[in-house]
């Protein structure tokens, strides 16, 4: 392998040079492309800051950002990096700043719920001496602001000035589905943190991969609960980086005991289930999907599973650890009941998720064997070499994975030939 | 503060002193077996309690959920290879209502892979109710909620 080869140009939506998961200087370039470049990246729930004053420390890629409700209802978003110094300014996970006013520790800088710098101690300094120069303009030492926009209360926010809306960055398709989850209002119901040690491409492939859902996790056929007869369909945005999975529970009867029925013998797992309540779905929106994974590039999945709703915040925090910031939530209007039966289905997905778990286990074998891979490719041709915008069923197909391929090496551009040249 | 019963103390260090042992010498289907049948399990984030929110990522509301746990992690789940090893505190206890108690004790969960580094998992405390039944404690609820909130890859063993 020549080592002045660029890596940008023989990576293909269905062959990605493996160094892309461990060259700190194609993470850095992602960080400027993508994730300070032209996407609107999630940064949470306007659910979860309800109230005026209520903020939440939230990430953009692997830069520290503020989610503020402001005194007039409308949601900020700032840089966590002080203006004077780069000290972190707002030091708590989330909490209601009744005053509006966050001051960083270090020397008491002042700044609103947008983020402009309201106060500065010993401005005029002390019988004349010190302090700063009479021109020495308030507003214009802000906190870095973020464009913010939100959908159905989804808030996204970007550094790019001039990035289309975030209405037309997420395109028909998937603003239709997040309406399908987003019908009611809803409210929080808590967190999980899940840490990777491994690259976020990874994880956000794996999201995008139908192929592995039947093969990597086994929970389903060992409980002999396998439904192969149930609809299955992907759809793509037009830049191939958003991609939303469904799957419909077969016509007509849901009950678990006729799921043995559709399998085939290798799926019919020996096993019980002692407590079925755990797979129990009731069905809530208008639709007979039971099943829907929905990834936004770059950093979110939008979840329901059975009853569990919820987001999964992609943080990166180096080229091989990847935060996964699982935000689960319901309907506000969801019973005593309802809710106990949400924490119940919780146990299929999340950290500890019986359903799920092996995503985490999946990222991190990835990493491990790809180190020193420099110039070795993946393989992405399950069910052609092309990007469709629509795909079904799922399952024998890479179709969405090179969807995101795609997108990513649209945005990339030469960044990844010429990080490859500069190390070299 | 009123004086502590060394019996009911005895009991309730001795269950969690022979739990901790049977999770980390591996006998998963001897653990539900520390619960009565109409239990509570759960393994839930300190942020989550600290901020009145319910979800956890564990929530087991029957022993047989216990079972079809350990069962999917016997023949289903796919997770690291991996020991691990509770350090317990003595039991504080903070209620007794009839044959009742509750208690909370704090834990270390240290895991050590496969590359042989033993690192802290998970830590956190045991918020329990116990049943006081013929000389033996069995567990009514168990909340493990943990500090740790940055579950390293999956949590998958129970705490
Ligand atoms: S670093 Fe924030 S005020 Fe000095
Ligand atoms: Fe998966």
């Amino acid at each position: 392998m020549n080592a002045m080869a660029p890596v940008g140009a023989p990576s293909l939506p269905t062959a990605v040079d493996y160094r892309v998961y461990h060259d700190t200087q194609i993470f850095a370039a992602e960080q400027r492309n993508i994730f300070k470049g032209r996407t609107w990246c999630y940064l949470g729930l306007e659910a979860e800051i309800p109230n005026a004053g209520d903020f939440r420390a939230t990430h953009l890629g692997e830069t520290p950002v503020v989610l503020v409700r402001g005194q007039e209802g409308k949601i900020h978003a700032w840089v966590n990096r002080c203006a004077h110094k780069g000290a972190t300014v707002c030091r708590s996970l989330r909490g209601n700043q009744a005053d509006g006013a966050f001051v960083c520790v270090y020397h008491q800088w002042a700044y609103d719920s947008e983020g402009t710098l309201v106060g500065v101690p010993f401005r005029r300094g002390m019988k004349g001496v010190g302090g700063y120069e009479k021109d020495f303009d308030l507003a214009s030492h802000s906190l870095e602001k973020l464009r913010v926009e939100s959908y159905k209360g989804m808030v996204f926010g970007t550094f790019s000035a001039d990035i289309e809306s975030l209405d037309d960055f997420l395109g028909p398709v998937m603003r239709k589905y997040i309406d399908r989850v987003f019908q009611r209002p809803i409210k929080v119901l808590g967190y999980s943190r899940q840490y990777m040690a491994g690259n976020w491409k990874l994880y956000s492939e794996n999201s995008r991969d139908s192929y592995h859902g039947g093969l990597l996790h086994l929970f389903y056929p060992t409980f002999g609960i396998y439904r192969q007869s149930q609809d299955s369909a992907g759809e793509l945005a037009e830049q191939g980086f958003h991609n939303v999975f469904t799957f419909s529970k077969p016509k007509g009867d849901i009950d678990y005991g006729s799921f043995g029925d559709e399998a085939n013998r290798e799926m019919q797992g020996s096993a019980k289930l002692q407590d079925e309540r755990l797979l129990q779905f009731r069905p809530e929106i208008e639709d007979d999907v039971g099943l829907h994974i929905q990834s936004l590039f770059p950093s979110v999945v939008l979840q329901q599973i059975q009853n569990t709703l919820a987001t999964r915040q992609i943080v990166t925090h180096g080229v091989d650890k990847t935060e996964l910031v699982w935000t689960y939530f319901g309907y506000a209007d969801d019973d005593e009941e309802t809710t106990r039966h949400r924490l119940r289905n919780l146990n299929l997905v999340g950290p500890s998720g019986l359903i799920s778990m092996e995503d985490g286990e999946a990222v991190e074998l990835c990493q491990q064997g790809t180190v020193g891979a420099e110039g070795k490719h993946s393989f992405i041709e399950m069910g052609g070499d092309d990007v469709r915008g629509y795909y079904a069923p799922l399952g024998m197909d890479e179709n969405a994975v090179r969807g995101f391929w795609k997108g990513y090496l649209n945005l990339m551009g030469d960044a990844l030939a010429v990080s490859a040249e500069a190390s070299a | 503060m009123s004086m502590v019963d060394p019996v009911l103390q005895g009991l309730v260090d001795s269950l969690n002193a022979a739990y901790c042992l049977c999770l980390d010498d591996g006998r998963l289907e001897e653990w539900p077996e520390f619960f009565v049948d109409d239990c509570l399990y759960q393994v839930i984030a300190r942020e989550n309690v600290d901020n009145g929110l319910p979800a956890a990522v564990i929530y087991c509301d029957s022993k047989g959920m216990l079972v079809d746990r350990v069962v999917a992690l016997r023949q289903a789940n796919v997770f690291p290879e991996h020991f691990s090893r509770h350090l317990i505190s003595r039991a504080v206890l903070t209620g007794i209502d009839g044959d009742t108690v509750s208690a909370e004790a704090s834990y270390a969960v240290l895991q050590t892979r496969n590359d042989g580094e033993t690192r802290i998992y998970n830590v956190g405390k045991y918020v329990d109710r116990l049943l006081i039944k013929d000389g033996l404690a069995k567990l009514v609820s168990r909340m493990c909620v943990y500090d740790t909130h940055r579950i390293a890859t999956l949590l998958a063993t129970p705490i």
